[in-house]
């Protein structure tokens, strides 16, 4: 017969159970904050708008959903390997006789910062927004594209 | 103290599981909408990030309106990702309408990432007063 045991496992008495909670909390934050998920997503920055960041040769990509926005409210900077997007979503009153039945679009401010992972050419940075999407094209400082070695025999 | 405005926070987006199977596999996501109606129409608003106006359809048949869109941007393959914080797939969502809706007068409008569309009432929707006499 084999018997699993997890550590420290059953507690012993009371004096235990909290300090016992805290570590499941903490393996548990370790677990989802280490590894991919399971459906292999990142986790996800907590912070709104999430980003899909992707990369090239060449350049990087930073992508996001930011449905409603006008241009003159958002704003994009980059600072050494820092991406900052910031604005702020409106959603205009309709006017006051309307009854609303459901409300699920949010409006409010839209601050994010993106460490990158490569050094890039911040003087050639482009952005972009259509239909929706913000897309950041980031061209990679020299010294950080891949160089071919050529290989004497 | 109160500020005027908050942060937006972060949703993961809701993922639809239809019944039927689809011919195109891919994800499918439920858009965040606002509806709401005056005496005129009924207006359903709907977020559809990276959806062209070519990719939207809206479809009312017996009572049942349906809205789907399909995004145009996709990662190109040369492309490797470092970060995958969102997923990407098409849109839809059907309600069931209550009020009889003028098919032809229906309106939509996409601008940016979001679907608007205007679903007149049939005639004047007033509210008609019954007056009650005793005897």
């Amino acid at each position: 017969m084999i018997i699993r045991r997890f550590d420290n496992w059953p507690f012993d008495g009371f004096s235990g159970g909290v300090s016992e909670l805290d570590r499941l909390r903490q393996d548990l934050g370790r677990l989802f904050n280490g590894l991919p998920r399971a459906n292999g997503w990142d986790s996800p920055a907590g912070v709104y708008p999430l980003m899909n960041v992707s990369q090239d040769s060449e350049n990087v990509y930073v992508r996001s959903e930011i449905p409603g926005m006008s241009l003159d409210q958002l704003d994009v900077s980059v600072t050494g390997r820092s991406l900052t997007v910031t604005g702020e979503r409106a959603i205009p009153d309709e006017n006051s006789n309307v009854r609303y039945h459901r409300k699920e679009r949010e409006a409010g401010k839209i601050r994010r910062q993106l460490t990158l992972p490569t050094d890039v050419d911040n003087d050639r940075v482009q952005a972009k927004y259509q239909h929706g999407i913000l897309m950041v094209v980031l061209p990679k400082s020299e010294k950080a594209k891949p160089k071919k070695i050529a290989i004497s025999g | 103290m109160t500020t005027q405005t908050q942060d937006i926070q972060v949703r993961d987006k809701r993922e639809v599981k239809s019944d039927a199977e689809q011919t195109i596999p891919g994800r499918v996501f439920s858009p965040n909408v606002d509806i709401f109606e005056d005496d005129q129409a009924l207006t359903i608003v709907a977020d559809m990030p990276g959806v062209p106006s070519e990719n939207v359809s809206i479809d009312l048949r017996n009572d049942v309106l349906s809205l789907s869109g399909v995004p145009s941007v996709s990662v190109p393959e040369k492309e490797d990702y470092v970060l995958r914080e969102y997923a990407t797939g098409k849109y839809f969502r059907q309600f069931t309408l209550s009020e009889v809706i003028d098919q032809e007068k229906i309106e939509a409008k996409l601008n940016n990432g979001v679907l608007r569309v205007t679903l007149p009432k049939v005639g004047p929707a007033k509210p008609r007063k019954i007056e009650i006499t005793e005897g």
